[in-house]
This record gives C-alpha cells, sequence and structure tokens, in this order.
C-alpha cells in the first residue's frame, strides 16, 4: 500500500484487488497445478488414517461388487445358453409306413438344404431303443406285436437362420414333405427362459440402481463427517479468503478417492469370487461334457466399473459438501 | 483506508454492539483500538474482516461499501485484509511453513513465488528456523509470530490483529509490538484491539476508545520527544 494511493471511487471489480493478486496466466496454471496437488493430498489424508479410509472403501467396494457379481453370472449364463435357441431342434415324425431306406435317403436330401446344420435319422428301432432307454415303459412296449414308433428326423437348423421366423419356415417346408407325418419345434421352453433371463436382469438393474444410492449416501456421510471434523480450518481458511470453490476442492477430491477405491475393491471381490468357482464349474462343465469357460471380468466392464465408482464418490460428495459447506461460516 | 460514517451494528437478538461509530484511519497508520471487554473492539474487527455487515451507516474499506459487497466477493477483500486471531488459530496438522503458505496457496501463486515468499516472512518473524515444526510444537508468542507471518505474508494493505497480545508476558508482548511497528514502517496500515493500556500507551500511536459501543475518545499520538 502506497500513501500516494488517489482516494477516488473504484469500480465493482476493484483494480486494487486485482493489483494484489496474481497474473491471470500465473493463475491458469497454478489453478491446474494447484488441482492436481490438492488430488494427490486428498489420496494423502485418506492414506493417513488408513483403517477408517479402508473401511469405507470396503463397505462401498461390498455395495459394488453385489450387482457386478449378479452381472457378471448373468452374462456367464447368457453365454450358457446363447447356443440354445441355435439348438432349437425340429422333430419331424416321418409317417409309419416309411421305411428306413427312404428315411435315410430323406434325411440325405434334408441334409442339403441351406437351412439345416445337421440332421439325425432315428429309424424305428432306434426309436424304439431310445424310448425303452428313457421312458421306462420298455416292458410295456415288449408286449405290443409291432413297433409302434415312427422314424424321426431330428433337424438342427443352421446358426444363420436360427432366427425364429426363419426357423417357422423350415418347419413349414418339411411339414409339406410327403413322407412327414408331423414336423415339431419346441421352442416354448427357450422362450421362457429368455423371458426369465430378462427379468433377471431387470432385477439386476434394479439392485445396482440401490445399491448406487447406498453408495452415495455413504460417501455423502463420510464427507459430511469429515467437514465436520475439519470445522475449524474450513473457517480459518475462509477467513484468510480462500472461496467457496477452494474449500470444497479437497472435499469433492476424497469423495472421488473413496469410489474410485471402493471400485476397486468391489473388483478385486467379484475377482477372488470368481476364480473361487472357476474350478467346480469347470468340473460341472466337464460332467455335461462340455467346455464351457466361466468368463472372467473383462476390461471394458472393469473400466465401466471404475467409472462407474468415481463418478457415484464424486456426485456424493457433491451432495454432502453443497449441503453442510455453506453451513459453516466464521463468527 | 477505514471509513465508518455512523456506523451501527445490532445483531438479531436485539443486542446493539455498535451505535453511531463515526472514525477514519487513513493509509498507512497504526492505530490501537482499546476498551473493555463487550465495548464493541471484536465487533468493529468483525465488520472490517466481512464477518458481520453493518446494520446501519456507511462503512468503506479501500472506497468499497462493505454493506453491499456482494458475498461472492467475500474473499478477494478478505485477502486484503490480513488477520491476527487472539488464539492463533493455526492448522494443527500442517507445518509452520504449510500455515504461512495458505494464503499464497488460496490466491493461487507459484510455488517457487510461494516457498520465496514465505521464507522472507518467517524471516521477519525471527521463525526461518522452524518452518518444518507443527504448530503445537511451539512457543505461545512464537505461534503467534506463526500468525503473523501469515497475515502479512500476502502483503496485505490492512492488518488487523485482534489482541495480539493477550496471552503473552510483558517481554513478548513488547517484541510483537515492535514487530507491528516495522510492517508499519513499510506503509501497512495496521488496526490492533487490544486492552493492554499499559502497553498502548508506552507505544505512542494513535489511540481509539471505545465503550458500550460508542467511539469515546481517539487520541492522536503526541509529539515525539514527550513519548514515555
Amino acid at each position: 500500500m502506497k500513501r500516494a494511493r488517489p482516494e477516488r471511487p473504484l469500480r465493482r471489480r476493484s483494480a486494487a484487488t486485482r493489483m494484489l493478486r496474481p497474473s491471470f496466466g500465473t493463475r491458469v496454471g497454478s489453478y491446474f497445478i494447484g488441482n492436481a496437488q490438492v488430488l494427490l493430498a486428498s489420496l494423502g489424508r485418506l492414506y493417513r488414517t488408513p483403517l477408517t479410509s479402508l473401511m469405507t472403501a470396503a463397505v462401498i467396494g461390498i455395495a459394488l461388487a453385489l450387482p457386478l457379481g449378479l452381472y457378471v453370472t448373468l452374462q456367464n449364463f447368457q453365454n450358457v445358453s446363447s447356443g440354445w435357441d441355435g439348438a432349437a431342434q425340429i422333430s419331424v415324425f416321418l409317417k409309419m409306413d416309411v421305411n428306413d431306406a427312404r428315411a435315410g435317403a430323406l434325411a440325405k436330401k434334408v441334409r442339403g438344404l441351406p437351412e439345416v446344420a445337421d440332421v439325425r435319422l432315428l429309424t424305428h428301432e432306434q426309436a424304439l431303443d431310445e424310448f425303452q432307454d428313457l421312458s421306462g415303459f420298455g416292458d410295456a412296449l415288449k408286449v405290443l406285436p409291432s413297433n409302434p414308433l415312427p422314424a424321426v428326423l431330428i433337424v438342427r437348423p443352421a446358426a444363420k437362420h436360427s432366427n425364429p421366423a426363419s426357423v417357422r419356415k423350415l418347419v413349414e417346408q418339411l411339414r409339406k414333405l410327403p413322407e412327414t407325418d408331423q414336423a415339431k419345434l419346441d421352442m416354448m421352453w427357450v422362450k421362457r427362459l429368455y423371458t426369465m433371463m430378462q427379468i433377471a436382469q431387470r432385477a439386476v438393474l434394479v439392485i445396482a440402481a440401490l445399491l448406487a444410492m447406498a453408495v452415495l449416501l455413504i460417501i455423502g456421510n463420510t464427507i459430511r463427517l469429515d467437514i465436520q471434523n475439519r470445522r475449524d480450518e474450513i473457517i480459518i481458511t475462509k477467513l484468510i479468503g480462500a472461496t467457496n470453490s477452494f474449500i470444497r476442492r479437497p472435499f469433492l477430491y476424497s469423495g472421488l478417492w473413496y469410489g474410485l477405491l471402493g471400485g476397486v475393491i468391489g473388483w478385486l471381490l467379484v475377482a477372488i469370487a470368481l476364480s473361487l468357482v472357476d474350478a467346480p464349474v469347470r468340473r460341472l462343465a466337464g460332467l455335461y461334457g462340455s467346455n464351457f469357460v466361466l468368463n472372467s471380468l473383462d476390461a471394458q466392464t472393469v473400466l465401466g466399473l471404475l467409472l462407474f465408482s468415481t463418478l457415484l464418490g464424486l456426485a456424493g460428495s457433491w451432495l454432502a459438501v453443497g449441503r453442510h459447506l455453506s453451513a459453516i461460516e466464521p463468527t | 483506508m477505514i471509513r465508518f460514517n455512523n456506523v451501527s451494528k445490532r445483531y438479531p437478538e436485539g443486542f446493539e454492539a455498535l451505535s453511531g461509530v463515526t472514525l477514519h484511519i487513513e493509509p498507512g497508520e497504526m492505530v490501537f483500538l482499546t476498551g473493555h471487554s463487550g465495548a464493541g473492539k471484536s465487533t468493529l474487527l468483525k465488520l472490517i474482516s466481512l464477518i458481520e455487515r453493518p446494520s446501519r451507516g456507511q462503512a468503506l474499506i479501500d472506497n468499497v461499501n462493505l454493506a453491499t459487497v456482494r458475498s461472492g466477493r467475500i474473499p478477494y477483500l478478505r485477502r486484503r485484509v490480513g488477520v491476527i486471531f487472539q488464539d492463533h488459530r493455526l492448522l494443527r496438522d500442517r507445518t509452520v511453513f504449510d500455515n504461512v503458505a495458505l494464503p499464497l496457496v488460496i490466491a493461487g501463486y507459484r510455488h517457487q513465488e510461494i516457498g520465496r515468499r514465505v521464507r522472507a516472512a518467517l524471516d521477519k518473524v525471527n521463525l526461518l528456523n522452524k518452518e518444518r515444526q507443527f504448530p503445537i510444537t511451539l512457543s505461545g508468542g512464537e505461534q503467534q509470530r506463526v500468525g503473523i507471518a501469515r497475515a502479512v505474508v500476502n502483503k496485505p494493505p490492512l492488518v488487523l490483529a485482534d489482541e495480539p497480545t493477550g496471552n503473552l508476558d510483558p517481554e513478548l508482548s513488547r517484541e510483537i509490538m515492535l514487530l507491528f511497528e516495522q510492517f508499519n514502517q513499510v506503509g501497512v496500515t495496521i488496526l490492533i484491539a487490544s486492552h493492554d493500556l499499559d502497553l498502548i500507551s508506552r507505544m505512542n500511536h494513535r489511540t481509539l476508545t471505545l465503550k458500550q459501543g460508542r467511539l469515546l475518545a481517539d487520541q492522536r499520538p503526541l509529539p515525539a520527544g514527550t513519548s514515555a
């Protein structure tokens, strides 16, 4: 302050205020450096109370792991079952008077259709054997004078033509063959399964939304406590001329860190759970003669999770900061 | 620097802490503010540091009207007023260096500039060797000097001190006051609230006396040579 300063009225954004502040360029540059410093300082603050921070992050992690785990399970189930609608088989029951030789020729013909992946022929005898094996009525059949079962073609549509409309068209085509008595497509159970999976997907979404809200509240509450614990510090910095955004920043960054750490913990929990069930699932798949392998978390899912949890953390702290920081004013 | 025109401050509970105070402090002055507790010293300082707003009258700091200034501008105005508190108000979990650096960090100074200015301020209050320590390890007088360094590090044109020697023995109080005189000599306007009449009379500066919210006396310093 110079004594010779002329005392003239200043405009609202007073020149005097500007005179003592660093230049605009300096401020912009140090804004980013300052932000990076505060970002690290917030992490350091969490590190200084490792148990408390870890517990908060763990609660967030568990809350995130639950929907994530369900999501991965569902995804794997979809992988298992995604072959199933392609595997919708068409059973073509041939007329009783079609003998095995004619049935064999027909099977060859049907196999030649572009819509068909594979045809398996069950001759009269084979059909009888299979029925005896599976039905438990074997002895009753022996009483009958002749084999009552027709030859059957089991037709598997080609993968390209496995959508419901093409399959239905194929069924019509097979039904029109002169040898055909009946052609049956049983897709109802696949449809039911898919509907159930859609419901499950919706349920996972609802659970995820609820738990996301829980995470929001957990972080909000943690930040609120943090604000209360640092009440004196907030008042002092306000007295020294800190703007609200300056005071807000470390709390927002703490929320961000909580979210990110919670996301990492959630990821680890799900990864551990997956590795625990991996061996039994392999064994089960082996029993079914399948080489199904449990899908673990892919990079995209993990990145999505971390991004989402970080944003949740930021949002949670934003809510707390907005509500509680303005209430603290020096008196 | 500070111009009060018939300023009153009435708290919502109805208590009138200041009534009709008119005063003018020129840039570069060093002024003591005295009076019994409850006389309105703290309220006056709170008005100047924008913790409270006047209920009536016109209060100007550097020609900025304190009654009408937008709350978004308050932080920027506070940066132009260095405040020293009786209870120091240091951040316990930060080192002396970081405490003094705070106003510069808030104002967005560059890292090197902060280091330079903080060391200069600590040098002035003779605490350069304690910059890595935490305030709790310092004596009361040292903590107060940290508070002073923090108040002046940003080179504010105006420094307020609320009972800066309240908890200190006479020897330390004297040292602190000499520090203020040094800052005053380089042009900083200084307003010190204190009830230590003994010390004030020995310092020989302009003294404002408040009583029950009114300005009772405005004593100018005696000419040189007649002071105690």
